[in-house]
């Protein structure tokens, strides 16, 4: 069973991100910014991680900076999924080494259409 | 959207209409039926909801119900389809065409226009295997409204989320606000024609590859024998149909076949002909830009001798 971590400050979204990847059989972790996500891929390596930008502490930018540096941080599909909804945002995270890129809102057809994207699905 | 509007509005269309939407079609209502709301100067979906509910605007309820009714179309829509187009069908036709050096493909029910879009994305991709080639993709669509959309290739947010991969959106598209705009290079790649489909296609030239998706459900078995037997005239012997995912010939004469090694498209039948044999194939219709790849965008590092996306757009 693949791993998805859902990094997000957002409980609801959190909670609905679950939902529709647990549905999709994903085993699913979860972090509330970027700096505790960055804590748990140095222990435990996802499968992939979707990715908010707007969070306290560490963004979701300044964590797939960092991400993309560990050790097994490259290969991991990283899909970011933010209200950052500006064509040079998505530039900015695509350019930064993301591999999709979702604008919220979002509905399951669309996490599963970018999980396909990322061959994840 | 208010979620007591959406489930509002999803119980009157059960109750009126018998159509079932789940909250996966949150975004058809967006996109169909809020502009409804909005040139009815209606202070949002609850209010839409309210006249429908007390029955005081006929006329109205028909048109939500129909906006709602309409197939529903996606960019790369099923993936199959569109991977076999560019995998199979296309480097051979380009092996096939080498003489003529011309490629013609119609889109038959382009509805608002992302079929054809992401068939001239593919095309675009590849337009380095056809230089100098002429390229024609034809759309066509029985409906004006639809065709207007699709000629202003102007999508939402929802909508451009739908099968488009990123790399796609930020090649192809231009943002205007809370909408996203096919760029002109691409949207010129396609020509747009109001077309019944039980009217005749002679006008329309000879193609090398038929898509005709998720239309044919809407006719009768006689209609629909009538139109492949119609499409398998203007179809090159070597071309290919692609039909919709729940689609099949079975029953409906023997002018195609399935492929026997890809399934995903259709071959005409009974005359032996595969893809890659090379024919001559008459040029009909309207000139076509030679096929030249669009306008570069400076986005993002690209791979060398490749497309001008390639399957990843970033590098790391």
């Amino acid at each position: 069973m693949k791993q998805i971590l859902v990094v997000d400050d957002s409980p609801v979204v959190r909670k609905i991100a679950r939902r529709i990847l647990t549905d999709m059989e994903f085993d699913v972790a979860e972090a509330e910014d970027g700096s505790e996500a960055l804590r748990y891929c140095s222990e435990k390596m996802p499968d992939a991680i979707l990715l908010d930008w707007d969070m306290p502490i560490m963004d979701g930018l300044e964590f797939l900076q960092a991400f993309r540096k560990l050790p097994d941080g490259k290969s991991p599909k990283v899909v970011f999924c933010t209200a950052q909804n500006h064509q040079n945002s998505i530039m900015r995270a695509m350019t930064a080494g993301a591999d999709e890129y979702i604008m919220k809102p979002f509905d399951e057809m669309i996490l599963r259409d970018k999980l396909e994207q990322v061959g994840l699905v | 959207m208010q979620q007591q509007s959406f489930d509002a509005l999803c119980a009157y269309l059960k109750r009126t209409s018998g159509l079932i939407l789940d909250q996966s079609k949150q975004y058809l209502i967006e996109s169909r039926v809020l502009p409804i709301v909005k040139r009815e100067k209606l202070g949002g979906l609850a209010d839409l909801v309210l006249i429908l509910e007390r029955g005081q605007n006929q006329s109205l309820a028909k048109e939500v119900v129909e906006a709602m009714t309409i197939n529903e179309t996606y960019f790369f829509r099923d993936r199959n389809p569109f991977d076999k187009f560019r995998d199979v069908v296309l480097p051979k036709l380009i092996s096939a065409r080498q003489s003529e050096r011309s490629i013609r493909v119609w889109c038959a029910a382009a509805s608002t226009g992302q079929e054809p879009y992401s068939l001239a994305m593919i095309l675009d991709e590849m337009a380095h295997k056809m230089p100098g080639w002429r390229v024609e993709l034809v759309a066509t669509d029985l409906a004006e409204p639809q065709l207007t959309k699709a000629r202003a290739a102007v999508y939402t947010q929802f909508e451009v989320q739908r099968g488009l991969s990123t790399a796609h959106l930020l090649r192809y598209f231009t943002q205007q606000g809370d909408t996203w705009q096919a760029i002109d290079a691409l949207r010129s790649k396609v020509q747009f024609r109001q077309l019944n489909l039980l009217s005749d296609y002679a006008s329309l030239g000879r193609f090398d590859v038929i898509f005709c998706r998720n239309v044919l459900i809407y006719f009768d078995v006689a209609t629909k024998s009538d139109i492949l037997k119609r499409m398998a005239r203007i179809l090159a012997p070597d071309g290919a149909l692609f039909l919709g995912a729940s689609e099949s010939v079975i029953g409906l004469g023997t002018d195609f076949a399935p492929d026997t090694e890809h399934r995903a498209f259709h071959t005409r039948g009974g005359v032996g002909a595969a893809l890659g044999q090379p024919i001559k194939t008459p040029v009909i219709g309207t000139a076509a830009a030679p096929v030249g790849g669009l306008a570069a965008r400076p986005i993002l590092p690209t791979p060398a001798a490749q497309s001008p996306l390639g399957s990843r757009i970033a590098t790391r």
